[in-house]
């Protein structure tokens, strides 16, 4: 099959890749671009593990051909920490046990960074409504929702110290 | 000593030991998107392999046509069970004795079994193949119902046994018969049932669901045939056993096969059996000489590997009128599947399920169990719990429960008047295990008292009235669960797998600079591993915690074990990694009481060194005897500071817990609202409390899920009617019940450190805990039994059949 020519900025990088029309975009970040942290774990667009962040939005990429998202602006895991070392977010992960096995762990953590743009100060019920889109088999979301929750407390404090 | 030294407690403080919420040394990698999954790997002139699987669940196969298939650009082969009959490889033994098919040899038993290996230069091509190769089936009957499959005109399902009468454990009875296993006093059962005063009988029935970790099997077969040396990555829960299944199979060398479990996106049990994909793999890397991929999707995970449960558990108990029990019966019918692919110890056909006493002093038993072949994918795997423990757990707290209703006394004081005491202990039950250690009672009272039981009873009493007087549409469940688990298998005079005992190991390498690397025969899938056996070697040796490198998973490099499973890598390899510290620790006295020119008795241990007794001035520190053990010459000594340590256990450990659930539901919709859930756990000496609260909370979400909604279905025409996530239930952060977690700590006597392991409890007393909720809720009404999984339309059900939808 002809493949196409797709620009993409990932990570603050420009990327240019061909792919077949039918490929989908978490196949490309994957084999092509060689971004794996983003995984796949369903391929329906149940799980969330392959939750990356297209145009200032979540979105799953196993349910996105590439071609769609030619031009588009992309954030994946390995784009959240920044220059100063782990974002606020993965640090808070690590401190209250977010996680365990680490396989959901990209797409949630890249899921909650967009969670907290959309909604710097969400009650536990908006954290848990808006990660429902992520499955994880390992936590039961307890710790995930306290993570979430007290890395949106500190990047707030943060703020506020800035101002 | 000066005003710089650390204290006792600072230097304790410093170890992160034993005890210490130590923050996971995982997580730096795997919150940046640096993990190393088995789909991660990458090599070069690498290809992908995948599976033709069968549409029907029995059927003749009359000819499979690849011609179209192959002739796709990028297809490099096609491998069908002829290609592997030469090799002796189209079919493999399993490890519950029977043998399963790798590819299909003439016929398909069961729906998504492999029938074709298509290997492709990449995954676009591969699924093109993957349509094109045409399989002309002759549809046979299908039987799903494990009680019609033992009727004596049933189809026969595996014409491969026809005439054989006996299987790997004893006698065959019926053509679709597998086994049957029997254990206790059948006439003196009998007989105490025929006069007791009371006798509750009920058919519980556990469900067939799947431990569907977020990630699915896979690996990477890479023969090289210049050195000979064969490389399989992979989600293998037991990485030695792979291997030596590797060897057994294909005849190369052990030597010549490395099995390495990079990092596995939890296992749940899904991981530990041998799938036709690694076998498929590993002859299409010899057959290509390239490195060859091969990862399930979704689908083919919930369809063909390893099932869980499917247990249909009738039950007997029998009691005086004042609720002391007399004695229990119980026979499971077992629904294997196509073949016995069970991942229990050899000689236990039906894992530990004769734990089913359960936390009671009962003092006659008997168990029976009968395996049956169905038109069903294989498995019967340990989904989050020690060998059929949790199947176990939920038959006698159904027992107990229905009991409780026939004797029209409250469950928790029922459970109260059978626990085995405290001064009982060891205890020996009437199917034959010798429970270390235990105190049901304190638990149990901490239980109830910490969600004010009584005060919960007389909501429920006032929300009966208020419903019957049509003030509300809402019932109030109360679930009750007290658990005894068995785990930590095993000792090896009763415990193999394949032949091979289950003790594990661990090897420790102390750097001349004082840090260390320590290898084990585990595998992490999610549970922390480098960062708790840190903590119990560092309380061992007083190196700390975070100069401690644990490896697991690689067979080139770590000892011998069984493996990650069973809730046994505490219990058995930290048992090994707190024995070869001991034995790190003894060197390392000779070592000082050469240094400091004493006798090693009079020397003591003091965190992280060894003291002159009574001059504490006087000591030498793990790092110098390190350095030393490297540098000096010492008489009668070898240089160095190494240790190994293989732990055969001598008992299994027994961790226990009481968790209690409140539930509220609507009684028109069905719709079940957790309102609380209270977990109580026993699992002796607490190694890292964070990971242990993880662990709880995870199993008891699993829990939930089992008991509330997750299930593989099948039709009557043997079609998996639950094979995406879309149909198989797992729980998201919004409808998942908030969890309080609490403790006792009973030590396991014979552990080294008095560990017992967390990782399944939850999942084997959650079930019952969210079920009997349900039941509780329904008693008022007359429900006695209702299947699981309690879904919205099946309470809604209950509810419509007990007539109080009006």
């Amino acid at each position: 099959m002809k493949k196409m020519h797709i620009e993409l900025t990932i990570n603050g990088k420009q990327v240019e890749t061909l792919a077949e029309p039918r490929e989908l975009l978490i196949h490309v970040l994957r084999e092509r671009l060689g971004l794996t942290g983003p995984h796949i774990g369903c391929e329906t667009s149940h799980c969330g593990a392959c939750t990356v962040d297209l145009n200032g939005k979540s979105v799953k990429s196993c349910t996105i051909f590439a071609a769609q998202a030619n031009g588009a602006t992309i954030t994946t895991i390995e784009g959240i920490a920044g220059p100063d070392g782990m974002h606020v977010l993965q640090n808070s992960f690590r401190e209250h046990h977010g996680l365990q096995c680490g396989f959901c762990t990209p797409g949630m953590i890249t899921r909650a960074w967009r969670l907290l743009q959309e909604n710097p100060t969400p009650t536990e019920e908006d954290v848990r409504f808006g990660m429902a889109g992520n499955l994880c088999r390992c936590t039961g979301y307890q710790n995930i929702v306290k993570a979430i929750l007290a890395a949106a407390s500190e990047l707030n404090s943060a703020k506020e110290a800035a101002q | 000593m000066n005003d710089q030294t650390p204290t006792h407690d600072e230097r304790v403080a410093g170890l992160k030991g034993l005890g210490s919420s130590r923050k996971r040394v995982e997580d730096a990698r795997f919150t940046q998107g640096k993990g190393n999954y088995v789909d991660d790997i990458k090599m070069a002139g690498m290809v992908y392999g995948d599976f033709v699987r069968s549409q029907y669940a029995h059927a003749r196969i009359k000819s499979v046509d690849s011609t179209a298939a192959k002739a796709v650009p990028g297809v490099i082969a096609v491998l069908l069970a002829a290609d592997l009959a030469p090799l002796g490889l189209h079919w493999m033994p399993t490890l519950a004795g029977d043998k399963q098919m790798v590819l299909a040899d003439g016929k398909v038993l069961f729906q998504g079994q492999e029938i074709a290996f298509v290997v492709a230069e990449d995954k676009y091509a591969l699924a093109d193949a993957l349509e094109l190769v045409v399989v002309d089936y002759e549809e046979l009957p299908v039987v799903v119902d494990p009680f019609k499959a033992m009727l004596p005109d049933a189809p026969v399902l595996r014409e491969d046994l026809a005439g054989q009468t006996k299987g790997a454990h004893g006698e065959r009875v019926h053509h679709n018969h597998i086994f049957r296993w029997e254990l206790g006093d059948k006439p003196a059962v009998e007989a105490v049932v025929a006069d007791a005063d009371v006798v509750a009988e009920e058919m519980v029935y556990y469900h067939r669901t799947h431990p569907c970790p977020l990630e699915t099997c896979g690996c990477v077969a890479s023969m090289d045939k210049i050195n000979g040396k064969l490389t399989l990555w992979g989600t293998f829960q037991a990485p030695h056993v792979v291997r030596t299944v590797a060897s057994l199979l294909s005849g190369i060398p052990e030597s010549n096969i490395r099995v390495v479990s990079p990092d596995i996106g939890g296992g749940f049990g899904n991981k530990v059996g041998v799938y036709p994909g690694y076998i498929c793999s590993i002859v299409a890397s010899i057959v290509t000489g390239r490195p060859v991929k091969w990862i399930e999707d979704r689908m083919d995970n919930l369809m063909a590997t390893a099932f869980a449960r499917d247990y249909w558990m009738d039950g007997k108990i029998a009691a005086t009128k004042e609720g002391k029990i007399t004695g229990l019966w119980c026979h499971v019918t077992a629904d294997h599947g196509a073949f016995d692919a069970c991942a229990d110890p050899t000689k236990f056909p039906a894992g530990f399920f004769n734990i089913c006493t359960g936390s009671y002093d009962i003092p006659v038993a008997w168990l029976g169990v009968d395996g049956v072949y169905t038109n069903k994918a294989p498995g019967g795997v340990a989904y989050r719990c020690s060998f059929r423990v949790t199947e176990a757990a939920y038959f006698i707290e159904r027992m107990i429960e229905v009991l409780a209703i026939k004797l029209n006394m409250d469950a928790a004081e029922l459970r109260r008047i059978n626990f085995i005491r405290k001064d009982q202990f060891p205890y020996n039950s009437a199917l034959g295990w010798e429970y270390d250690s235990g105190d049901y009672h304190t638990a149990w009272d901490k239980a109830l008292k910490a969600v004010n039981y009584d005060a919960l009873r007389a909501e429920q009493t006032q929300r009966v009235a208020d419903f019957k007087a049509g003030k509300t549409r809402s019932l109030m469940g109360i679930g009750l669960s007290f658990f005894t688990e068995i785990v930590g298998a095993g000792p090896i005079k009763n415990c193999d797998i394949l032949g091979m005992g289950m003790f594990d190991s661990c090897e420790i390498r102390i750097h001349p600079t004082g840090s260390a690397l320590a290898r084990l025969g585990t595998i992490s899938q999610g549970q922390g591993h480098a960062t708790t056996f840190a903590q119990i070697l560092a309380t061992e040796i007083g190196i700390p915690a975070d100069q401690i490198v644990i490896e697991e998973g690689d067979t080139d490099t770590a000892p011998y074990g069984l493996g990650t499973y069973g809730s046994r890598s505490t219990p058995v390899a930290g048992a090994a990694t707190a024995l070869a510290g001991r034995k790190i620790r003894a060197k390392a006295q000779m070592i000082a009481a050469y240094l400091l020119e004493v006798h090693d008795n009079d020397l003591e241990w003091d965190v992280d060194r060894f003291v002159v007794k009574g001059v504490p001035e006087r000591f030498k520190t793990m790092k110098e005897i390190a350095y030393a053990s490297y540098h000096q010459a010492i008489p009668g000594l070898e240089p160095g500071l190494e240790a190994v340590s293989y732990y055969d256990p001598p008992n299994m450990t027994y961790p226990f817990g009481a968790y209690i659930c409140v539930m509220d539901i609507d009684a028109d919709t069905g719709v079940a609202d957790i309102r609380s859930f209270y977990a109580l756990d026993d699992c002796g000496t607490r190694i890292n409390p964070m990971i242990i609260e993880g662990q709880v909370h995870g199993g008891a979400t699993e829990a939930f899920a089992i008991a509330m909604g997750q299930e593989i279905a099948y039709d009557e025409m043997g079609n998996n009617k639950s094979a995406t996530l879309m149909d198989f239930f797992i729980p998201t952060a919004w409808e998942t019940p908030h969890y309080t977690t609490d403790h006792t700590v009973t030590p396991s006597p014979h552990h080294p450190i008095g560990a017992k392991g967390v990782g399944e409890s939850p999942n084997v007393g959650g079930v019952p805990a969210f079920s009997n909720a349900v039941h509780d809720a329904f008693r008022p009404f007359g429900l006695t039994q209702s299947h699981m999984p309690h879904d919205h339309w099946r309470i809604w059900r209950i509810a419509e059949q007990l007539g109080l939808h009006g």
